[in-house]
């Protein structure tokens, strides 16, 4: 199935208790060698047909208009898998 | 004077707000999230919750509501708006106010009568608090932590927009103890504390004077109602 695959990642100066939780709970399970952990999103755009060029410029319009929030988080990529 | 009430799916706050409503002396009225028309109402509120169940980002769905493209629309026109918790998430991610706000940083959900500062007394929504006033009302969020960026923070200090700031204890790692905020204009406020669960004796935060007898939260309803027929 065609899709546009739309990756969101919390600001990278901001603090992410998600993956601060995460990072602890791998630092007591004995992972000492992982320094941190930051987790963001994976969106996937699903089409019926192959993509365009047209569908990839609005998917990066809703990428920053909706699926991410400019104050607290970036779009780390937009990519077509026909 | 008729105020609107927004009940998104997973709303919950919106019967207590209506209650403040009718309490301050107003009339509630219930507006429905699929809603294209605000029904003639004088003011809006924004109640808590959990729109959507906080999917993709705690009001950025409800942004999207038929009912809110109208609530912008007016807004901008001047149209009263209290967003509380939810309502404030919802406001952030509509863009009538800066900001976001982000999940508490001890990374858990509180619950507490929080101490406020009233900063900022020239809104429809705080024109019956003294300037400085001290209130206390409850809080009760997991994603409260407001934060802007450092020019933005700058600009909402020098303008004087924030409106509450927490006393005592910032409960979420707000910027700035930020608590509410409010627009240029003064018509539109935000803020993350309840005032609707702090209107009538025996139901508010306790007090010195008795238990359960705080009521600071009904200067909200009380200054749209008095913004309304002033103007």
């Amino acid at each position: 199935m065609p899709k546009i695959i739309v990756e969101v990642m919390p600001k990278a100066d901001l603090l992410d208790p998600q993956g601060k939780a995460v990072a602890s709970a791998l630092q007591r399970g004995g992972n000492k060698d992982v320094t941190g952990v930051r987790i963001g999103k994976r969106i996937e755009l699903h089409f019926d047909r192959p993509i365009t060029d047209t569908d990839l410029a609005n998917a990066r319009k809703i990428a920053d208009e909706f699926l991410s929030n400019a104050v607290i988080e970036d779009v780390v990529n937009v990519t077509v898998e026909n | 004077m008729k105020i609107g009430v927004v009940t998104f799916p997973g709303t919950l706050d919106d019967r207590d707000a209506a209650r403040a409503i009718r309490l301050a002396g107003g009339e509630a009225v219930s507006l429905w999230h699929a809603d294209n028309k605000l029904q003639k109402v004088d003011a809006v509120v924004l109640p808590g919750g959990f729109s959507y169940g906080d999917y993709l980002r705690c009001g950025a769905i409800a942004a999207q509501a038929p009912v809110m493209k109208e609530v912008i629309k007016k807004a901008n026109q001047g149209l009263p708006v209290l967003g509380i918790c939810n309502g404030f998430q919802v406001l952030v991610e509509s863009h009538l106010l800066p900001g976001g706000l982000i999940r508490n940083e001890h990374q858990h959900f509180i619950c507490r009568d929080q101490k406020l500062r009233v900063e900022n007394v020239d809104t429809a929504w705080t024109n019956q608090f003294t300037l400085n006033q001290e209130i206390t009302i409850p809080l009760k969020n997991g994603e409260g932590g407001y934060i802007a960026t450092q020019e933005e923070l700058a600009r909402l200090e020098g303008e004087g927009l924030i409106t509450f700031r927490y006393l005592d204890l910032n409960p979420n790692g707000s910027m700035n103890d930020i608590a509410g905020l409010r627009n240029e204009r003064g018509n539109v406020v935000g803020l993350m504390p309840h005032p609707e669960h702090a209107v009538e004796p025996g139901f508010g935060p306790d007090t010195d004077v008795a238990m359960r007898s705080g009521v600071d939260g009904l200067l909200f309803f009380k200054s749209v109602l008095n913004a309304l027929v002033s103007a």
